[in-house]
């Protein structure tokens, strides 16, 4: 039977064009996306910002329109059937789109009448929804009152409110406190639990390993590539060995010293610490240690690590994901 | 399966309406801080105006008469120019993008938003003529019920630009001064404070090139009880046409909103 992909892209592309100064400046935002989401899969969009991600998901949720490209959504067509793509999917923005002024149940009435639900009905499913993602105790009053938390709740909460088979979320639990995105990636989880296929943008590591099922890094417009979290992870084919030393010099000579004698895959002495992938780390550190020892130079403190994803975006974008945030 | 279209569009429009005045009625600050201008002209720079009866366009203890139709149509004018700055919160906020995802029509995010100004604006017309009743303002019922149509007119117009422009430059530094930059000129050109007939020929012929100087004229005719009159047929007629235009760019702003 064939595997059934709930999103698939191929080529697709979104330049920007504005005029600055009378002459005309091109962006290329989103430069040749081929994607394919499975049918009821938490997948992820990891990148820096500015890596295109969010554009992306404007062009798939009908928002933007492609430069160029295809894209089948729900197994419509993006180009010609953007009505029908509508009323499938649900979409929550990074700013989110709740209406401050409206209580949160009347947010949630007025979303289901804009899917043709009707009044009564749509009173029934916002009590649903209410009772679903737990805001009985704020639902009623007005979403600017709202903690951060309780307003991304009843973010997703509209984004569901015609129970949509895909769910677009754009950087979900970005300036959550801790708790709230806990609970953010237990709802999440629910949802595919229930049947939902999500895409997701974030430009957290944690988020992308811990939630995903499958990881597409973005940089620059291009995806970088694409896999489950361990597959990639297990791409890098190296661990990194972190070495702390008293100061900047000595970690300069070590980096030299280092790069000669090992070949390490990459090297880099940032401050007073040495950090270096290389294959086999386990085996390769007691070499190296002896080898500090001939040379004299002693390591204050010693980490060895399995590769996690912001490892992956290094191998392949030569930049750390951390640093551009 | 047309008319079902046509019901879904009535019903969209309804549900827009309903949510922008909700919004509305409940922070009225907006409301009230827009109809002390008017007031504010009606009590301080009213009377001064009395001095000035016998002038050319003010004949003697009629000032009222000539001055309160043009005020109306300065309300509507600069009262609704400004409603791009709510539009512009709920662009920020991700409304706009949450409607946009929804299989709702593009227009009813538009329409139900002027519906609400050109209501607010009629009642603060309404207001400001009873309050000009006991000031000496004679008005002929029919003509201001005619003339409320023309203002609501005016108000659909100017917040359709507002709006547009919001949709544009989707922030409030660049909205503001342009809209500065619009409204003025086209209230000084209207003979809304003065009758043009005081100003030199070369500002009366620039004023033919206002559609708002129109509006003005038409309104007088009305509360002088005059319906059978070019200039009410011609600020009818030329209202009317430059809504639709602006109406339509304002469609058009959202259609490519990026």
């Amino acid at each position: 039977m064939a595997e059934e992909f709930t999103i698939e892209t191929k080529g697709l592309k979104k330049t920007f064009v504005s005029k600055i100064k009378g002459k005309k400046n091109e962006v290329a935002a989103v430069r040749g996306v081929d994607l394919r989401v499975k049918k009821g899969e938490i997948f992820g969009f990891l990148g820096p910002n500015g890596a295109g991600k969010s554009t992306t998901q404007k062009m798939l949720s009908t928002l933007l329109v492609p430069t160029s490209g295809f894209a089948k959504i729900a197994g419509f067509d993006l180009k010609n059937q953007q009505d029908k793509i509508r009323k499938n999917i649900g979409y929550v923005s990074q700013a989110g789109g709740t209406d401050a002024g409206a209580t949160g149940y009347e947010n949630l009435i007025l979303q289901a009448q804009l899917y043709g639900i009707d009044d009564k009905t749509a009173a029934k499913n916002a009590e649903e929804l209410v009772n679903r993602f737990q805001m009985n105790s704020f639902a009623d009053r007005p979403a600017a009152t709202y903690s951060g938390g309780q307003k991304r709740r009843l973010d997703v909460a509209l984004g569901m409110t015609h129970r949509p088979q895909l769910l677009l979320l754009d950087e979900p639990t970005t300036g959550l406190d801790p708790q709230s995105r806990a609970y953010m990636w237990g709802e999440i989880k629910k949802l595919r639990d229930d049947g939902v296929t999500i895409f997701l943008t974030t430009h957290y590591m944690d988020e992308a390993d811990k939630l995903c099922d499958t990881i597409a890094i973005i940089d620059n417009g291009a995806i970088i590539i694409q896999g489950t979290p361990v597959e990639l992870k297990n791409s890098v084919g190296a661990d990194l060995i972190t070495l702390g030393f008293a100061d900047q010099n000595i970690s300069a000579e070590v980096k030299n010293l280092l790069t000669e004698k090992f070949q390490p895959e990459k090297i880099d002495s940032e401050n007073n610490s040495v950090r270096f992938y290389i294959k086999d780390g386990d085996r390769a550190l007691p070499e190296i240690l002896r080898a500090l020892d001939a040379a004299k130079l002693a390591a204050q403190t010693i980490a060895l690590s399995k590769p996690s994803l912001d490892d992956v975006f290094l191998k392949y974008t030569g930049r750390s994901l951390r640093e551009d945030k | 399966m047309r008319s079902y279209q046509n019901m879904k569009f009535l019903r969209e429009i309804k549900l827009m309406f309903v949510r922008n005045l909700r919004q509305t009625l409940r922070s009225p600050i907006f409301i009230f801080v827009s109809l002390f201008q008017p007031l504010l002209y009606l009590f301080l720079f009213m009377p001064l105006l009395n001095n000035l009866g016998g002038v050319p366009g003010l004949p003697a203890g009629k000032t009222v008469q000539i001055f309160i139709p043009g005020l109306l149509v300065m309300m509507a004018l600069f009262g609704s120019a400004f409603v791009g700055f709510n539009l512009i919160d709920d662009i920020r906020s991700g409304v706009i993008e949450r409607f946009l995802v929804t299989p709702m029509s593009r227009a009813p995010i538009l329409l139900g938003r002027v519906l609400r100004d050109a209501l607010v604006l009629i009642a603060q017309c309404i207001l400001i003529t009873v309050v000009a009743i006991p000031l000496g303002l004679e008005v002929n019922l029919y003509g201001f019920l005619a003339s409320l149509i023309l203002y609501a007119m005016v108000a659909v117009t100017m917040a359709s630009m507002s709006y547009s422009f919001a949709l544009i430059y989707k922030t409030e530094d660049s909205l503001a001064p342009t809209i500065n930059t619009i409204t003025l000129p086209l209230s000084l050109l209207s003979g809304i404070m003065l009758p043009l007939a005081l100003a030199p020929i070369w500002l009366q012929d620039t004023a033919k090139f206002n559609p708002f100087s129109y509006a003005v004229n038409a309104s007088r005719a009305l509360f002088a009880g005059n319906f059978m009159n070019t200039d009410v047929a011609l600020g009818f007629g030329i209202m009317f046409i430059l809504m639709f235009v602006i109406f339509f760019w304002s469609l058009n702003s959202l259609r490519k909103i990026d």
